[in-house]
């Protein structure tokens, strides 16, 4: 089809490059569990408003990863993280960068619906709350509303907004967290297997809105399910053995890879 | 094996099953439920056996014989000079007991020359009618010279006899109530001036020798007190040690001991507390012997391993996902505790302190080696004053001769269980009120 030089590729491939903006850049990330090496110099670009599906079979590092991005993972005992990750232009593991801050910009969302035993209200209230976002009740209020739009939330749950948050079927629990992370503004989301305790329906609908969501955040999700990532995703990364072994466009990964590895994983011959 | 025949033909074709051990299996849990029902029954038949006993012997306690009679306020015996505008002390030092005597002499129609059977009459009256009289008199000095109907505490055997805990039918040599004042008592009984009231003494009285007017009062003020210093140093200094340990502190050899001393502190022997106190808070502190803050300082050392391990517990227990969550949103490591894991951990906490402090409250051993286990009849004002906790009372009124002491011990070991029952409830209502499902 393509008759192009593999130079004029090369070079095509390059001027792409430079248009992309990327929000977050990760360059040769190494993260040690005590001795324990779980990823092997990573680099791995995050473009903005995208959505970046991580794959890979379990224990490959891809949850790692994306545990980096927010440093999630300075929670862990004993855990390292060597080489340099960037959100726009600030180093995250640099000193000046106070963690609190980079989560606000960063959010998560986990495998497990976590709503916090409170009132939808204060679930969504909280985040804002603590960073000052609400000047008064009306102002939260706003922000409870807003973050419950976006999450698609809204109109299921405005009638009780007073009742408990745990009290939500699972796919509205997940739905309800995504709407947490959203209420404190953040830039980029970072999801980790929203959907693994979810039926399909649920997981439909989560997936409606991370796709809503790219319009105005960068989306990072890792997912064990090779059709999910190719509906929401429009960057692909595969990992293996704690290695990046190839990131690419995902209409791009699922159809021709560039690696074997990759084609093997999709095609379901090992994982 | 007849049976096997009119099975159809069919079915004796199968092979035999193969044998996989499901009947033993069934029977060895059958086994073993048995093993705990046998074990629940055993000792729920010595609780009732405790309980049977203590409450058998201990009602009655609740219940005090009084005789009710006109009471002649004698000018003659209590002020014979008319003193009394002058010198207040007259009414306080005057002969009390001989104003009680003559009356209830008086009702029985006992002469005022037959001294044998006066001293009978006086032996029917507890010494307490002192107090109870003189206390009438200097809060109104107007009713002496006038006749007023008073209920006297009886004698403790009296109380005794009268709720048949005396055996009558002993020759009279060998009891502590003489054939004349049964006698008498039943006729007091019978005209209506001599019954059972409620023994309001018991909770508020001190220390007596006398047992129909010893009391709980002093003891239930210093338990309070000592209860409140537990609570106020242990839960605080508890939780936040808990909090520490369990979120901040870096997990090496150090903490590691730490944690180990802890779980042994917890069983450590009260009585070595006790002895810890005396060296520490009364011979090198200087804190005095006897007071309530001693025994809450010692029992607050006692109380904090138990507060330590049962918080450790309960933030333990606060799953991770809320702690993620927390930290996932920006909250700092400080906020993600006090504002989502510790109001989860609130039930755990409370139920973990109440039974730390019911322990506390019923523990005796290093209250002995403190003092505490003295004779103390005045309210203590402070918790610098003397007094006795609950269960040291209990011991002490176990050590008494007078048979109107074994259901006063009884009587107050039913007080504490309540005060236990209560604080038990407590426990289980706070854990509800806070319990939050996710």
């Amino acid at each position: 089809m393509n008759m192009l030089s593999e130079a004029a590729v090369e070079k095509a491939l390059d001027k792409k490059m430079n248009e992309v903006a990327y929000k977050m850049i990760g360059k040769d990330v190494s993260v040690y569990y005590g001795e324990k090496r779980a990823l092997f110099d990573v680099n791995l670009n995050v473009r903005e408003n995208t959505v970046t599906a991580l794959i890979g079979p379990s224990g490959c590092g891809k949850s790692t990863f994306l545990r980096t991005l927010n440093r999630m993972n300075d929670t862990i005992e004993g855990c390292r993280v060597t080489g340099k990750i960037t959100l726009d232009t600030d180093d995250i593991y640099d000193k000046e960068i106070d963690v609190v801050e980079l989560r606000a910009r960063v959010g998560m969302v986990f495998q497990k619906p976590n709503p916090f035993p409170k009132s939808i209200y204060e679930n969504i209230a909280y985040g804002p709350r603590i960073h000052g976002l609400a000047r008064n009740k009306a102002d939260m209020d706003a922000i409870v509303e807003a973050s419950l739009q976006r999450a698609g939330l809204w109109a299921e749950v405005k009638d009780r907004l007073h009742e408990g948050g745990t009290g939500l079927s699972g796919g509205q629990q997940q739905r309800l967290c995504i709407a947490r992370a959203v209420a404190v503004s953040p830039e980029v989301i970072l999801m980790d297997e929203p959907c693994s305790a979810l039926d399909p329906i649920a997981t439909a609908k989560v997936e409606e809105l991370i796709h809503e969501l790219r319009a105005n955040y960068t989306i990072v999700i890792v997912t064990h399910s090779m059709q999910q990532a190719a509906r929401v995703s429009q960057r692909t990364a595969m990992f293996h053995l704690g290695q990046l072994v190839e990131e690419n466009d995902t209409d791009k990964m699922f159809t021709n890879p560039d690696d074997q590895r990759t084609q093997d994983y999709i095609m379901g011959r090992f994982g | 094996m007849t049976d096997a025949v009119s099975f159809p033909a069919g079915a004796s074709a199968k092979p035999a099953r193969r044998d996989i051990g499901i009947k033993r299996r069934y029977a060895a849990e059958r086994r073993f439920r048995a093993y705990g029902i046998a074990a629940l029954s055993f000792g729920i038949l010595f609780l009732f056996i405790l309980l049977y006993s203590v409450v058998s012997k201990g009602y009655t306690a609740f219940q005090q014989t009084m005789i009710t009679v006109p009471v002649e306020f004698s000018e003659q015996i209590i002020d014979k000079d008319n003193e009394r505008a002058t010198d207040p002390q007259k009414l306080v030092t005057a002969n009390y007991p001989l104003v009680a005597r003559n009356a209830v002499a008086k009702v029985l129609g006992v002469a005022e020359g037959d001294r044998a059977g006066l001293r009978a009459v006086n032996q029917m009256i507890s010494d307490g009618v002192r107090s109870q009289l003189r206390d009438m008199v200097v809060a109104n000095p107007q009713i002496v010279g006038t006749t007023q109907t008073v209920s006297l505490l009886a004698a403790g055997d009296i109380d005794s006899a009268f709720k048949g805990q005396i055996d009558l039918t002993v020759s009279e040599n060998n009891r502590k109530v003489s054939d004349q004042q049964v006698g008498w008592m039943n006729q007091l009984a019978e005209a209506g001036a001599l019954g059972k009231h409620f023994n309001t003494g018991i909770f508020v009285n001190g220390n007596s020798s006398r047992p129909e007017a010893a009391g709980v009062g002093v003891a239930l003020i210093g338990s309070f007190y000592m209860m409140l210093i537990v609570l106020v140093l242990s839960l605080p200094i508890g939780v936040a040690a808990s909090i520490y340990l369990e979120e901040f502190a870096p997990k090496n050899k150090f903490t590691d001991l730490i944690e180990v001393n802890i779980n042994n502190l917890a069983a450590v022997p009260s009585i070595v507390y006790g002895l810890l106190g005396l060296a520490v808070f009364i011979n090198f502190m200087g804190l005095p012997r006897s007071a309530s803050l001693v025994g809450g300082l010692v029992l607050t050392l006692m109380t904090l391993p138990t507060i330590i391990i049962a918080t450790r517990a309960a933030l333990k227990a606060v799953p991770p996902s809320i702690r993620a969550a927390a930290l996932g949103l920006g909250a700092s490591k400080m906020q993600t505790i006090f504002h989502h894991v510790l109001p989860l951990a609130m039930p755990g906490i409370l139920t973990g302190t109440i039974i730390g402090l019911a322990h506390a409250l019923g523990e005796t051993a290093p209250l002995l080696l403190i003092g505490m286990v003295a004779f103390v009849a005045n309210y203590p004002t402070t918790p610098m004053d003397p007094s006795t906790a609950l269960p040291v009372q209990i011991y002490m009124w176990a050590n008494e001769a007078e048979r109107a002491f074994v259901e006063r011990t009884s009587g107050a070991i039913i007080i504490l269980l309540l005060f236990l029952v209560v604080m038990n409830v407590g426990a289980i209502l706070l854990r509800r009120r806070f319990e939050r499902r996710w």
